[in-house]
């Protein structure tokens, strides 16, 4: 069944003199290029492109697909990621030529729809994070979180006070203290207490005249609600800091809190999770910013304004921070976001929000029985099982488990994040899997950690490939195709 | 909307769970006095009927390339999309599967990501790629940050009019957080950045140049290389992909960094994106690189296979200490570049460049003689170049042209307020000549309207 002849490198597949797409002769008079260009920027040999017919093209990445795991293919927990079902009519719309054969430097009376659609975006998103003030620019969630650290800055240095320090929990994602760093700023981290809350205590201790902002996620990357959410924010604030929250997990609070109920200042969304966006492999995603009244001014240009009838980009914001990409932003994906949120309506996003943590918790219910869940009694729209006990009795890895699983038929959830749980095993469900989805998911868990050793540390054994070795990848890195000598 | 579970599934569920209802759930996580006490306001929910239905009344809203003539560019063109891009990227085996974490179940993508940094090196003349940046303009300023992270000691930026103003506003946003003094210099008439010679010092850790420029114009790169290496600077090239079916490649040109925009590469204009920020560099700044690289390796049973590699460059292992805070990326559009690139191979690449090139020539010579407009700089261009309207009505020319069906260039005023009685006009193989004739002819009839003219 499998074609290996067609998944061969594409530079393997070359023949010279092959060719597929064609544009024929030049129809307006010819120029001559060595008479009109400098000779020195002419190039003397073409890029060595390889060279294929348009049959091998199809046929070779049609096979390839088929290689991977996918959402509208297989179950895919993978936790902090809301791998849910991206819905097709979403894509059929995004991609009417009225919406995706838009040039980006159109005039405003040009594109009337379009910015119809994104100053609403604009009101829905700061309607559900309840923070007023929307930039729609950032291309993903970590460039929403830098976007939102050059905000805070700027709103520093707008009122004279030298505030450096950037606190990050350490259950955070990575990219929080790399986009403090790259901010310019200066990282420190908050230890998470035995419950994987907030260690209040290290919060405040380290909170003082210097601490710009302090980074949560919440429902934070075990699953759980910080139930000091009031306290925590209210010491910050009394500090002179600003609470930025990682939207990462919108996907379990819709509706039922809003961050800026809760005391967040700054936040960013990721579509491409919470409101449907694919996430087409690896990206792209969109990061969309909401903050408080007195932060808007800060926020990146242009943003979408409405002036009586006419929806125009507004430009003239002499606080803003200024760009932060070329171009409005990542619109494919917003449009997305948009007709998603539009399908729902408020009482639908709620559901969103129910279902997530009811399946969350189903999960983690069945679960539990085979892997312990080393916090809290029960969770939001994920949780974090670990397998520390099962490798010390069995020696099975987290990275076993996840393995095994694949041929069973499932993605594996994310393993060994978050940091501070050993041997992590982090499953996020979302709301579009059946119920016999996940009893099949708790099923095979089961199962595994009833096999043999040895089949589950060779797993899997289904897949085209199996066990690859990472570390000759980094110590040898072969990151091109070459020309065999 | 898109939900499983049944009354009955609830009831099953919850009693496993051993709660009452997800309001009880929630009650266990969520404190009362943060607790949501209204519904959303979001507006009714819409069933997919309605929704196709508000989308197709926003979208009659919309002027786009369906119904006009596309002649603007400034880092975004109108570039044939083959049928095959379309279908392959549409494929919900790729765009709704994720990074991959999971080498075995990913290896589709994975090797489509080693591909594609192959090609990008093919296409740069450069030793290495990553997998993807988000657009050209944050893909320059990482480039940039790289630099910057060679060499501690230099904090000098030189950068150049020429650079895609947007570019250079995001570079500028940037830097406002961290030690850095970017410079810029001006272009001469001709339209090129030879001014940025003198402006190289021994405290510049890089140049970054665009080449052609934004306004079309060809840089001497060689020769601003050739100076930026003796003062022991890095040059940062911002190239456009297509031009390398006729020009020299960054790489040969003494580029040690390579950055572009890549939505010419098969993917839709969109307006603005997602798009693809491209980014090559030479072997020994690899371990600087920003993004997601996949690299070669074998597996358990010796077959040759991909997988993400040199991970101790990114935020999910270095935190901060990272090359970039970057995670999700842009891998559907390098996706799209792949199979473009395919389809083009050399002579598709050739054919293309020569097609612009012709194109933008013919026009540029027939609306120079047209009286009422005269070129902006006296270079050579590639696909681009901006033209003076001697009236001084931009505007009016825009909106006229509009009515006629013509997206007729870019107003340089938003950019460049000396500028604002010119436009910058691409063209790409997509135009006939029978287009180009009618935009020089629209051009030339549009009436002038309302403030006195310039001339």
């Amino acid at each position: 069944m499998r074609n290996k002849q067609h998944t061969q490198l594409l530079f393997e597949l070359s023949r010279p003199g092959r060719r597929a797409h064609r544009l024929g002769a030049v129809d307006v008079p010819s120029a001559d290029p060595a008479t009109a260009l400098p000779a020195n920027a002419l190039a003397t040999s073409l890029p060595p492109l390889p060279e294929l017919a348009e049959g091998d093209v199809v046929r070779h990445f049609t096979n390839l697909s088929t290689l991977n795991m996918s959402v509208d293919t297989h179950f895919y927990p993978l936790g902090s990621c809301t791998m849910k079902y991206n819905p097709k009519r979403n894509e059929r719309l995004a991609s009417l030529p009225a919406m995706a054969d838009v040039h980006p430097l159109q005039p405003g009376e040009t594109i009337q729809g379009m910015l119809e659609i994104l100053c609403e975006l604009q009101s829905l998103l700061a309607e559900i994070s309840g923070l007023p003030g929307v930039s729609l620019q950032p291309a993903a969630g970590a460039h929403g979180e830098l976007t939102a650290l050059m905000v805070a800055a700027a709103y520093f240095r707008s009122r004279g006070e030298d505030r450096p320090v950037v606190l990050t929990a350490d259950s955070a994602h990575g990219t929080n203290p790399a986009s403090a760093a790259m901010a310019g700023l200066e990282t420190k981290t908050v230890k998470s207490d035995s419950r994987g809350l907030v260690d209040l205590q290290d919060l405040r201790r380290q909170l003082d005249e210097k601490t710009a902002v302090f980074m949560l996620t919440n429902p934070n990357t075990l699953g759980l609600f910080d139930s000091q959410i009031e306290e925590i924010t209210a010491a910050v604030h009394s500090a002179g800091g600003l609470v930025y929250l990682d939207g990462a997990n919108m996907n379990a609070i819709l509706g039922i809190t809003r961050p800026g109920d809760f005391g967040a200042d700054l936040m960013h969304y990721n579509p491409h999770k919470t409101f449907s966006g694919p996430h087409g492999g690896g990206g792209p995603g969109a990061g969309p910013i909401c903050v408080r009244d007195f932060l808007a001014p800060f926020l990146p240009s242009p943003i979408v304004v409405k002036r009586g009838s006419q929806y125009v980009l507004d430009h003239d914001r002499p606080q803003s921070i200024g760009r932060v990409r070329s171009f409005f932003g990542n619109v494919g994906v917003l449009l997305r976001a948009y007709f998603y949120i539009r399908s729902h309506g408020g009482e639908g996003l709620r559901r969103v929000s129910e279902d997530a943590v009811l399946s969350a918790n189903y999960l983690r219910s069945r679960v539990k029985h085979i892997l312990d869940v080393p916090h809290g009694d029960s969770c939001m729209h994920e949780f974090v099982a670990s397998a520390a006990r099962l490798k010390k009795e069995k020696g099975l890895t987290a990275m076993d488990l996840a393995k095994r699983l694949l041929d069973y038929g499932f993605h594996a959830p994310t393993v060994y994040f978050p940091l501070i749980v050993p041997e992590a095993v982090m499953a996020e469900p979302t709301e579009t899997e059946s119920k016999e989805t996940l009893d099949a998911f708790a099923e095979a868990l089961f199962r595994i950690t009833d096999e043999s050793s040895e089949t589950v540390h060779q797993a899997p054994h289904s897949t085209a490939i199996s066990r690859p070795d990472d570390v000759r990848a980094a110590r040898q890195p072969i990151v091109r195709w070459s020309e065999p000598s | 909307m898109y939900f499983f579970h049944t009354d009955e599934d609830r009831k099953q569920m919850l009693a496993a769970i051993g709660v009452e209802s997800v309001d009880a759930l929630i009650a266990s996580q969520v404190p009362a006095p943060v607790r949501m006490q209204r519904m959303l306001e979001l507006g009714p929910p819409l069933t997919e009927l309605q929704l196709e239905q508000r989308a197709r009344e926003l979208a009659k809203k919309n002027v786009s390339l369906d119904s006009h003539l596309c002649f603007m560019g400034a880092g975004a063109y109108d570039h044939f999309i083959p049928a095959v891009v379309d279908a392959i990227a549409s494929r919900g085996e790729y765009y709704t599967s994720y990074t991959p974490y999971q080498a075995e179940v990913s290896q589709g993508n994975l090797q489509v990501m080693f591909e594609y940094e192959t090609l990008i090196t093919q296409l740069t003349g450069l030793d290495v790629s990553n997998a993807s940046l988000y657009d050209g303009g944050s893909a320059a300023v990482e480039g940039v940050l790289m630099a910057l992270g060679v060499s501690p000691a230099r904090r000098r930026v030189v950068t150049t009019e020429g650079v895609h103003p947007e570019y250079r506003q995001t570079l500028d946003t940037y830097v406002a957080g961290i030690e850095a003094e970017v410079v810029t210099v001006d272009l001469d008439p001709q339209g090129t950045s030879s001014a940025c010679l003198e402006a190289i010092d021994e405290t510049t850790a890089c140049v970054l140049i665009q080449h052609p420029n934004f306004f079309g114009c060809l840089e001497d790169v060689e020769k601003i290389s050739a100076a930026a290496h003796r003062a022991g600077a890095l040059v940062i090239q911002v190239f456009d992909p297509i031009s390398l079916g006729m020009l020299k490649r960054p790489g040969d040109l003494g580029a040690d960094i390579a950055v572009a925009e890549g939505q010419s590469l098969g993917n839709r204009l969109a307006f603005g994106g997602p798009y693809l920020g491209i980014m090559a560099c030479r072997q020994d700044l690899v371990r600087r690189l920003p993004g997601r690289i996949a690299g070669q390796t074998t597996d358990r049973r010796g077959n040759r296979c991909w997988v993400l590699t040199l991970q101790t460059r990114e935020q999910h292992i270095r935190r901060e200490k990272a090359t970039s805070n970057i995670c999700s990326n842009q891998t559907l559009l390098a996706l799209r570049a792949t199979i473009y690139l395919s389809l083009l191979g050399p002579e598709g690449l050739r054919e293309t460049a020569t097609h612009c090139w012709q194109k933008t020539e013919y026009a540029r010579r027939s609306i120079a003689r047209c009286e009422r407009f005269e070129l902006l700089h006296s270079g050579p261009t590639f696909k681009e170049f901006a033209i003076r309207d001697r009236a001084g009505d931009v505007a009016g020319l825009f909106e006229h042209a509009v009515k006629q069906g013509i997206l007729p260039g870019v107003p340089l005023g938003p950019f460049w307020p000396e500028h604002d009685d010119c436009l910058l006009v691409a063209v790409t193989e997509s135009r006939t000549r029978a287009e180009i004739d009618r935009w020089t002819q629209t051009l030339a009839e549009a009436p002038v309207s309302g403030a006195l003219s310039h001339a």
